[in-house]
């Protein structure tokens, strides 16, 4: 039987951004918008245990809501705020108790959240909060920065959206493009994160799980909107692997020695339709393919790797990287044999020599050559840079089996 | 709201074009301050002399200090500027993005404080 609290959790966790985003836009306050639908979820905690629960638990929840910040909206505001308050009151009071069932405001919310003026940890910190309806203490926990830090950075973000006149809107049409790639940009940036976190431990499952409803987010809020798809079968791919990609000690398993069974192949087969179904062109759907043609090898020796060295080929023109050049070498290496990757990583020693992935790639592939001497250097040389602690280990380990 | 729009360029790729150039750049600013105008934008705007004339002073502990020059040497100087009124920051940066030098310099936001 579901009890109350996890009722309001899930609706807590469904309605957050819907809620949030319609009342932003009638108050342009985002504190007040947070706080009315923070209160309405707990006016139902203390009263539906007793009351029961509604008959549609979201319809309650927004009413509360809107009622909450009609109050808020009498007391808080004073003087020349009054004149504005009273069209805002007018406004919500003319939703009545349809408030849940008006268009969705989440596209505008996250392109706000999401402007290119508020500084890029801003705008993350922002989206997780405001969209995914995460918590501060959650998102400080899981970018390992002090609360009271991410607070002021969230605080500061709100401050400059009223000050410096961000608007509450979708973008124009000349706009929105560049605008759209920076919403992904931030979706990629929390998966990323939370997949390979850039110390302390490995994968932050949560924040990946974030990122993919987010990415969900945005394909259904623009839908057909080929590089938005591309992102979220991109993050379906490779969140697919999440059980497999550490061991039970929280150590890092490489693609090759994954077991394949651990894989979720029910977001797999999500994420391989999304691929199938449309072209790759652009950055994220390329990067979907190359995914792609991983998850669909049953065993690492069935990759398609001619296929994944090309796509990383066609990625490279399009977006120009020292990193899409490594993944590129590797993937001829693992196609056409280590010597011919080592002669494609050279190149890249001079603008990847802080990475430690560039180094611990070039080790493997020393190994491969029957060049342990070298391979060594190389993981070495990767240890000294490695920041993650299963990264750390992982390398060890593969450094330890070359000499014995 | 109102927002300044701080014109940043390097004057001397300016005062290095031809007549024909710069003739075209003075031509392009005037169409868009026109336009700015008619759709009731423009609160005012104007260029620069070069930074070559420019003066800093500063009062320290009741002493005046005035010096040749600006107040910071960068590789982009304030060339000249523009007042406008409009919706919000994306309309002031859409016109920030059609202003000329936008091309070859920078310029920066600011919304001016109610």
């Amino acid at each position: 039987m579901t009890t109350v609290a996890e009722v309001v959790d899930q609706a807590y966790r469904d309605d957050t951004g819907r809620a949030v985003a319609t009342l932003i836009r009638v108050t342009r306050d985002f504190d007040l918008a947070e706080e009315a639908w923070q209160e309405a979820c707990e006016q139902a905690l203390r009263t539906w245990p007793h009351r029961g629960v509604p008959r549609d638990p979201t319809a309650w929840l927004f009413t509360a809501a809107r009622n909450r910040a009609i109050d808020r909206l009498r007391r808080e505001r004073v003087g020349r705020e009054k004149t504005a308050a009273a069209l805002q009151i007018a406004e919500l009071e003319a939703m009545g108790d349809d408030m849940h069932e008006i268009p969705d405001d989440r596209l505008r919310l996250l392109f706000t959240c999401c402007h290119p003026s508020l500084a890029l940890d801003a705008r993350v910190a922002l989206t997780l909060r405001t969209v995914a309806g995460l918590t501060t203490r959650e998102i400080a926990r899981a970018f390992l920065v002090p609360e009271p830090t991410l607070g002021q950075r969230l605080t500061r973000a709100k401050r400059k959206i009223r000050d410096a006149g961000i608007p509450y809107a979708v973008p124009s049409r000349e706009a929105l493009p560049d605008r759209l790639d920076g919403v992904r940009a931030v979706v990629y940036l929390v998966f990323n994160e939370g997949y390979e976190a850039t110390e302390g431990e490995l994968i932050r499952t949560d924040l990946c799980a974030e990122a993919v409803r987010l990415a969900r987010l945005l394909d259904h809020l623009i839908p057909d909107e080929p590089e938005s798809r591309g992102l979220l079968a991109l993050l379906l791919l490779q969140h697919a692997r999440r059980a497999a990609r550490t061991d039970t000690d929280g150590d890092l398993v490489t693609l090759e020695d994954q077991d394949r069974s651990r894989w979720d192949h029910e977001l797999i087969d999500e994420g391989l339709a999304l691929v199938d179904a449309s072209s790759a062109e652009g950055p994220y759907q390329l990067q979907a393919a190359i995914a792609a043609c991983h998850d669909r090898a049953p065993r690492p020796e069935d990759t398609d790797w001619p296929g994944i060295a090309s796509l990383y080929d066609e990625l490279e023109h399009i977006r120009p990287s020292p990193v899409v050049a490594l993944n590129r070498a590797v993937a001829v290496a693992m196609a056409d044999g280590p010597d011919a990757g080592l002669r494609l990583l050279d190149p890249l020693a001079n603008d990847l020599d802080r990475y430690h992935h560039f180094h611990a790639a070039r080790a493997d592939l020393l190994r491969r050559a029957g060049r342990g001497t070298e391979a060594a250097d190389a993981y070495d040389r990767a240890l000294a840079l490695v920041g993650n602690d299963a990264e750390r280990r992982y390398l060890e380990r593969r450094r330890a089996a070359l000499i014995t | 709201m109102k927002y300044l729009l701080m014109i940043y360029s390097d004057e001397h790729a300016f005062e290095a074009m031809s007549e024909d150039e710069r003739h075209e750049v003075y031509a392009a600013y005037d169409e868009l301050m026109k336009d700015l105008a008619a759709k009731g934008h423009m609160l005012g705007g104007d260029e620069l002399a070069p930074t070559s004339t420019a003066t800093t002073v500063q009062v320290r502990g009741g002493e005046r200090m005035v010096t040749d020059g600006p107040f910071a040497e960068t590789k982009e100087q304030l060339g000249g500027y523009f007042l406008i009124d409009v919706d919000d920051l994306d309309a002031a940066i859409d016109i920030a993005a059609r202003i000329p030098s936008v091309h070859s310099g920078s310029i920066e936001v600011r919304p001016i404080a109610e």
